[in-house]
């Protein structure tokens, strides 16, 4: 417990932020291809893949430049945001349109810097893009503030696959990272969104989120986050706001000492026969994390169901906190939420197979951080499950 | 192959097992009878060695080794393998990637395709291990565990418990193939012979006694209060417990 920093702040105080610079800053990288080969295995590790095979498109941004941004499926548009504003009138219909200026300090703060670049992608009607596009957002320099607005558009009917690593370079410090999601999926669309954080000790995290589905359409958000990181503040929002949309969410993550994780996502369930899921999945090897969930029912039929399972290994603290609210009767919202430490059972039984009690307590943790349920690619899968692999030394 | 010597068994406390003797030899399937409560699984238990089950007296020799005290899965390298009654479920443990894991920790390489498929099991391969498995699912998967294990002693609690008629000839022929007691007699070799070869050896807890008519037992006995009473044929021993209810133990131990 006392290891623990739990006074560690996360709201948006002048001293905390003043450290870092909003000004532009020159990394100097015009290439994803012109990166060190030890900032290309950061990103390798953010399930960015520097070849770009297997990928519909990549959008690369540096510290404060958008630095490579290209297309291999006629069927996707990827710009740098100011582009898109600029091709695009505003883009009146979706710049600022999910996520509310004034919600909380940070937002406020994104929305009042210069805008450093961000995404612009649009999946066109009906197509379905069959390779991922991939996305990195990337921190280099040192003491950088990160201020970018990301906007995702999934016409009617297209399907599309959005992988973003987010990463700092080989030896980067300190860091701060604002970003603006906006998700819009458009009536019987399909998105899944990736996301793989991996920052630095000293980086904080500040994403702001929220996606909009309409009638038949479908997201799911997979998070992964194995590194340590100073601080990370996100609760993706998501509106069910069409019938039959549906919702879900799958984060495994990792908190070594000294990283605060305060991650959760919420689901409006807004319209007839929608559905919402959420599953957590949270280790704590001596980090404190706080593993939030909130499901709004505020029609009928609708389904919610919110699974938070933590484990402590070490000092850590794990505070999970789901949240159900029905706003009418006949909603169905359900939650099954546990924290503790691997069963003994299990591992017995484990050992009963002949597995030595190292080995058993492996094989739990990592059924316990199971990924294969997010359907990645398999070698973005298979990096991750190393990467759980190597975190595991810490583990136990 | 097995020799426990005056076995004193305590969980927490309360001592479950009081002065336990029992041989079991090569090749022998011993039945153990006894009711709800006696130490049954208890024995089980400590013969495998989980951490709740404390050896406060007496010695475990395992095929020449002293495992009183040896971790779980030494005694699972020996070959001692265990069914279990109620086996959690692990999410993300595929029941695949466990079966391969047995065999490697007894040296084996095994197909787990086909060692499913005499199970009737194979469309669980892919399933998380136990995973809203029924008592039949689960009575099938810890065999298909133990037959990637092979194990030269075999600890079955209730072979028979939660499985339907259908399932019980399927079950009751694994474990006799475990068992290694599925010899036909050839012109080389009486069913004599044979037997005098089998090495696998069995302990077994039965309630109902249906397991009996499918495998060879060679002896029974009855566990009451933590001790070993009437040691029998299984056969005699479970139509007398049939007709008197063990109530005869008491008198006998008394």
């Amino acid at each position: 417990m006392s290891e623990v920093d739990t006074k560690k702040n996360l709201s948006a105080h002048e001293s905390d932020i003043s450290r870092f610079d909003f000004a532009g800053q020159d990394s100097g990288i015009t290439d994803i291809r012109s990166l060190s080969p030890e900032d290309k295995e950061r990103l390798l590790m953010s399930g960015v893949d520097v070849d770009q095979a297997g990928r519909s498109g990549t959008y690369l941004q540096v510290d404060h430049q958008s630095v490579h941004c290209d297309v291999c499926d006629p069927n996707v548009e990827i710009l740098d945001i100011n582009k898109a504003l600029e091709k695009y009138d505003g883009l009146p219909d979706y710049f600022w349109k999910a996520v509310h200026k004034e919600q909380d300090d940070f937002t406020r703060l994104a929305s009042d810097q210069r805008l450093h670049g961000g995404y612009f992608i649009r999946a066109k009607a009906g197509m379905k893009i069959a390779e991922p596009v991939q996305s990195c957002l990337f921190i280099k320099g040192e003491a950088v503030a990160q201020n970018v607005h990301n906007i995702i558009l999934v016409e009617e009917g297209a399907e599309l696959h959005v992988i973003t690593g987010c990463a700092t370079a080989h030896g980067q410090q300190s860091a701060l990272h604002l970003g603006i999601s906006e998700f819009f999926i458009k009536k019987g669309g399909t998105l899944t969104f990736t996301m793989i954080h991996n920052w630095g000790e000293k980086v904080m995290v500040r994403p702001r989120t929220v996606g909009v589905v309409e009638e038949d359409g479908s997201f799911q958000n997979n998070y992964v986050l194995l590194k340590p990181v100073e601080s990370v503040q996100s609760y993706p929002s998501i509106y069910l706001n069409g019938p039959r949309a549906v919702a879900r969410f799958n984060s495994v993550i990792v908190a070594p000492q000294g990283s605060l994780v305060d991650t959760g996502n919420r689901i409006y369930l807004n319209a007839p026969q929608t559905r919402g899921e959420i599953i957590s999945r949270t280790i704590t090897t001596g980090g404190k994390i706080i593993a939030r969930g909130h499901i709004i029912g505020n029609t009928v039929p609708a389904k919610g169901h919110l699974e938070c399972k933590g484990l402590i290994l070490g000092n850590g603290v794990i505070h999970a906190i789901p949240e159900l609210e029905g706003t009418v009767s006949g909603v169905e919202l359900s939650h099954e939420a546990a924290v503790g430490k691997i069963a003994q059972e299990e591992i017995e039984y484990l050992m009963a197979r002949g597995l030595d009690e190292e080995e058993a307590t492996s094989t739990i943790v990592r059924g316990f951080l199971n990924v294969e349920i997010m359907g990645l690619p398999a070698k973005l899968q298979e990096s991750i499950e190393k990467t759980i692999q190597e975190s595991e030394k810490d583990m136990f | 192959m097995l020799q426990i010597e005056d076995l004193h068994v305590s969980i927490e406390d309360r001592e479950v097992l009081k002065g336990l003797s029992l041989e079991i030899k090569p090749g022998e399937t011993f039945i153990l009878f006894g009711p709800n409560g006696s130490g049954k699984t208890s024995l089980l238990m400590t013969l495998m060695g989980f951490a709740n089950y404390k050896v406060t007296a007496g010695k475990i020799t395992f095929n020449g080794h002293d495992i009183t005290h040896a971790p779980i899965y030494e005694r699972a390298r020996l070959g001692i393998g265990m069914s279990f009654q109620r086996p959690p479920t692990i999410h993300g443990l595929k029941t695949r990637h466990l079966v391969t894991m047995c065999a490697k920790h007894r040296n084996r390489d095994v197909d787990a395709e086909e060692l499913a498929h005499k199970l009737n099991f194979a469309q669980f391969l892919e399933r998380d291990i136990n995973s809203g498995f029924s008592g039949g699912e689960i009575k099938r998967s810890e065999l298909l565990q133990l037959m990637a294990q092979k194990p030269s002693l075999l600890l079955f609690d209730e072979p028979e418990s939660g499985v339907d008629l259908e399932n019980m000839a399927l079950i009751g022929n694994t474990v006799r193939d475990l068992l290694n007691g599925s010899l036909r007699p050839t012109p080389n070799a009486s069913m004599k012979e044979l037997r005098s070869q089998r090495s696998t050896s069995g302990l077994i807890i039965t309630h109902t006694g249906y397991i009996l008519d499918y495998i060879l037992a060679d002896r029974g006995q009855v566990l009451y209060d933590g001790v070993l009473c009437c040691e029998s044929n299984p056969r005699a021993i479970l139509e007398h417990i049939g007709k008197f209810g063990y109530k005869e133990c008491v008198r006998c131990l008394k």
